[in-house]
């Protein structure tokens, strides 16, 4: 088994894989239930002022048959005590001390209160605060949650509150619900905050009951925007994190990845791109804890294949992979090829390049099956026809340079090279 | 060892006879086969489908919650669908040709799913075809089975008036009397035919048959008089009895005729069809194998197959060699009856040549020649089942055209007689009811065209 072991700013976990701030961490039970299974760390549930939550809370986006694929919450903080729940985690820390116990914050807006909390918080043991800057709903609409963290000079006032009190390590943890994160990144890095964590959830409607006409989840014939995660935000996530990972500022400091992470390839994507720890959420709440078993096997297998020995020999290392579109070389030309001992022959690649695309693959009539070629004086190398076909490794996209000389975009336009003539 | 009815209790026939297909439960159930479903573009299903049925699309209409939506694509293309997706032979058609096959996995359940629609769209009789005006035009069918309920129904929906009659006094043809009631319930072929005729514009005449002198109960209709009271005739009266065995004995009481056989049980009450306690069906085509298993299903203690060729060049499919295996059916393969032998007028043996397989036939599958060997098996009843022989005798009455009493037609379905088209069995000898179904479409746009709709 390769090393697992997760050293974020000096919280101590034995693999980087936390639960998020969410209902799996609400609570004792929930958590230590969480760390017999395995889990590396929690951030606990989001404590502060006092809340009150509805009925009912989820809803969600279905593909294809597959549960899930989007999911959209309406919960607000936690509703419990807060003195319930912190004798709850300094109980939890006695029981696991090898585990990371990270507690999320949203104080009321004022530096007394966030003083008071943090005071509280860092009396129970906790090995780090998360500031949550970014919950979309509910909260937002008293002046917190995504209210502070889209906006970098509030999100920067807090956080230099914040740092007069704790003692412990701060993490930020940012909202997608604005058009870059850098801003609200760096203006709270600025202030002093110790690490970032992204992204919180996605303002979303994810679909409307075509009985009734409210929108999903209704609670008691009406809805409101949710925030939106599960496998499929992880894009977009992925996005934003490299973002912070390519700027000067964000990427000093280490980074927590958050957002659809259900499989160890997806926490290795995380982490490839700049993620000293990923959080999980929507998976754990679909099939339990049990799937941290598969997330270490899995990045251990992989890590042992690569030769990596920690997570650190591979903690941002294709963030350098990400260019700008300028920057891309325009003599670098593959072209599609099937490979007809593994066809099936469902026409899926033809139709597609066919309706869509480029027109560069022939179909030749058979009964039943017809054969499917690459015409490749078409093909322009876009990959459509590789990502329907739905046998592995049947189409492959081979390589044929233009010419072996690198020529990006502006040093083409500078030498007056030809447009398309098709 | 001996013939007789009445072998079981009325809930042990009830038992088994009961539908076997096990159908979807849920919707949910459903839609993870159907989201299995690629979307082939140009899919060999659709292609291997006698009719056409757009596959992918209904089942992506599963898929997508619009079972409507999906029942009426199968319907547009086979207005039998319901019917078909319990006795198609599926894994020579569509689901033999399902791309998933090449990957070693197992095809999409088609027959399933369309069975999911179609059933709903019967038990819930969804209006899925409005039929136009009247047209004024009048069409006459001979027959109410596959062939000519889908004819009648193709034409019904232009607006043509239609008149099938049907010698029987219940409509579905071979489905309803010809195949093993455990895979078509007689309830379920009551609902289908009902189903289809509930578009409108199509009567049902039961008890009435093409001729003269017929038995008591029939109405006799000629083809003369038909063309002066009709605009144009379609005729989809199937094939007729199974052919004989030319050998010895063939006469013996406890010989029986598969299809009559079929017809009895389906017509006549399970408990009132005799069988043997030991018996020998020759043949192994589908309706072999339906005769086989009633037999069983009857009561009968032991039953053989007896085929010419092997297992490698058997019609079934391997689902019904399967059920026949597994209601305890035995097969003797390379085998030809050459003599049945008896006692006092009743079957008492049936004594076989042992064949071997030389070369390859017209049909291209390797011809059975025998090897001298014999062999005789103890039995009480032979039932034959070695492909029906058509109505050579009335077509060539009728003047009409044929090729050893198939009934010939031209491209456009037309027969040599102006105004009388001909489809389905009686046209091909006999085949699936897929392509009887087909064959039905085919004649209507025939007769549309003919009598100026199209």
């Amino acid at each position: 088994m390769a090393d697992l072991t997760c050293n974020f700013l000096g919280i101590h976990s034995p693999n980087p894989f936390w639960l998020a701030s969410a209902p799996p961490t609400d609570k004792k039970y929930n958590v230590l239930r969480a760390f017999e299974a395995g889990w590396g760390g929690v951030v606990w549930k989001t404590l502060g002022t006092q809340v009150k939550n509805v009925s009912s809370r989820y809803s969600a986006v279905n593909y294809n048959g597959s549960k899930m694929m989007g999911f959209n919450n309406i919960e607000l903080i936690s509703d419990r005590p807060l003195e319930i729940n912190l004798r709850e985690i300094t109980e939890v820390i006695k029981e696991f001390p090898d585990r990371a116990m990270i507690v999320s914050l949203m104080a009321d807006n004022n530096r007394n209160a966030w003083h008071e909390l943090i005071k509280k918080v860092e009396d129970t043991g906790a090995h780090g605060l998360e500031l949550n800057f970014g919950c979309p709903h509910g909260m937002t609409e008293r002046g917190m949650g995504a209210a502070v963290g889209q906006d970098p000079g509030i999100a920067c006032m807090v956080v230099e509150w914040v740092m007069e009190a704790a003692t412990i390590p701060v993490i930020t943890k940012l909202t997608p619900n604005v058009h870059s994160v850098v801003p609200t990144g760096r203006s709270v890095v600025k202030a002093g905050s110790n690490a970032l964590s992204l992204i919180n959830t996605i303002q979303s409607v994810t679909g409307i009951d075509l009985d009734t006409f409210v929108p999903n989840p209704n609670v008691g014939g009406k809805s409101v925007f949710g925030g939106y995660c599960g496998p499929a935000v992880k894009p977009i996530a992925l996005k934003m994190l490299a973002t912070l990972s390519q700027d000067e500022v964000t990427n000093k400091v280490p980074i927590s990845g958050i957002g659809g992470i259900s499989t160890w390839k997806d926490a290795v994507e995380f982490m490839l791109l700049g993620a000293t720890s990923v959080q999980v959420c929507t998976a754990a709440m679909k099939y339990g804890f049990r799937i941290v078993e598969d997330l270490c096997e899995g990045m251990s297998n992989w890590m042992e294949e690569k030769g990596f020995k920690t997570i650190n020999d591979f903690i941002g290392r294709s963030v350098p992979a990400l260019t700008h579109w300028e920057d891309l070389d325009i003599n670098f030309h593959i072209v599609a090829n099937i490979r007809q001992e593994k066809c099936i022959h469902c026409g899926l690649c033809h139709i597609a390049c066919e309706d869509t695309s480029h027109q560069a693959i022939k179909l030749a009539y058979g009964d039943p099956y017809n054969t499917y070629t690459i015409i490749e004086e078409n093909c322009v190398g876009c990959n459509l026809c590789q990502l329907v076909c739905p046998v592995d490794n049947c189409i492959t996209m081979v390589e044929h340079r233009v010419s072996p000389e690198y020529v990006n975009w502006v040093e083409w336009q500078k030498r007056g090279l030809p447009l398309n003539d098709h | 060892m001996a013939i007789q009815n009445n072998r079981l209790s009325t809930e042990q026939y009830e038992q088994n006879f009961r539908d076997i297909d096990p159908r979807f439960e849920s919707s949910t159930a459903a839609k993870v086969e159907a989201n299995r479903c690629l979307f082939c573009y140009d899919a060999p299903c659709t292609k291997s489908c006698p009719t056409h049925i757009d596959v992918p699309k209904f089942i992506k209409q599963i898929a997508t919650d619009n079972v409507k939506g999906s029942a009426h694509t199968i319907f547009i293309s086979n207005i039998m669908g319901a019917g078909c997706s319990k006795v198609c032979p599926v894994e020579k058609l569509c689901e033999g040709a399902c791309v998933y096959n090449l990957l070693e996995e197992e095809p999409i359940q088609i027959a399933k799913l369309q069975e999911y629609s179609t059933l709903k769209a019967l038990e819930e009789n969804w209006k899925l075809f409005e039929r136009k005006p009247s047209t004024g035009k009048k069409v006459a069918i001979i027959g109410a089975g596959p062939s000519g309920l889908s004819c009648a129904h193709v034409l019904a929906v232009e607006g043509v008036d239609v008149t099938i009659f049907e010698k029987e006094k219940k409509g579905g043809g071979l489905m309803t009397f010809g195949i093993a009631a455990y895979k078509v319930t007689p309830e379920f072929c009551e609902s289908e035919v009902n189903y289809i005729t509930s578009t409108g514009g199509i009567e049902i005449k039961y008890n009435h048959e093409l001729g003269k002198n017929l038995p008591a109960g029939r109405q006799g209709i000629t083809l003369p008089q038909l063309k002066k009271e009709f605009d144009a005739t379609y005729l989809a009266f199937g094939v007729g009895e199974t052919r004989p065995l030319k050998i010895p004995g063939e006469k013996l009481e406890g010989v029986v005729d598969a299809i009559k056989f079929i017809y009895e049980l389906r017509n006549n009450g399970y408990s009132s069809v005799p069988v043997g306690d030991k018996v020998a069906v020759i043949g192994m085509g589908m309706t072999a194998i339906d005769a086989a298993t009633q037999s069983k299903r009857l009561g009968a203690k032991e039953v053989t197959l007896i085929y010419r060729r092997t297992e490698e060049e058997m019609p079934c499919t391997e689902y019904e060699f399967n059920l026949a295996k597994l209601d305890g059916c035995e097969v003797i393969w390379l085998a030809s009856p050459i003599k049945i032998k008896g006692r006092k007028g009743k079957v008492k043996s049936l004594v076989c040549s042992r064949m071997k397989l030389g070369e390859p036939d017209a049909s291209g599958r390797r011809s059975p020649v025998g090897t001298g060997e014999t062999f005789t098996l103890d039995v009480d009843m032979v039932i034959k089942a070695t492909g029906q022989a058509p109505f050579e005798k009335l077509i060539n009455k009728l003047k009409i055209k044929n090729a050893k009493g198939k009934i010939s037609i031209d491209s456009n379905g037309a027969t040599n007689i102006k105004g009388v088209f001909a489809g389905g069995d009686a046209v091909n000898g006999g085949k699936e009811v897929v392509d009887a179904v087909e064959a039905g479409k085919n004649g209507a746009n025939a007769i549309l065209k003919y009598i100026g709709l199209r």
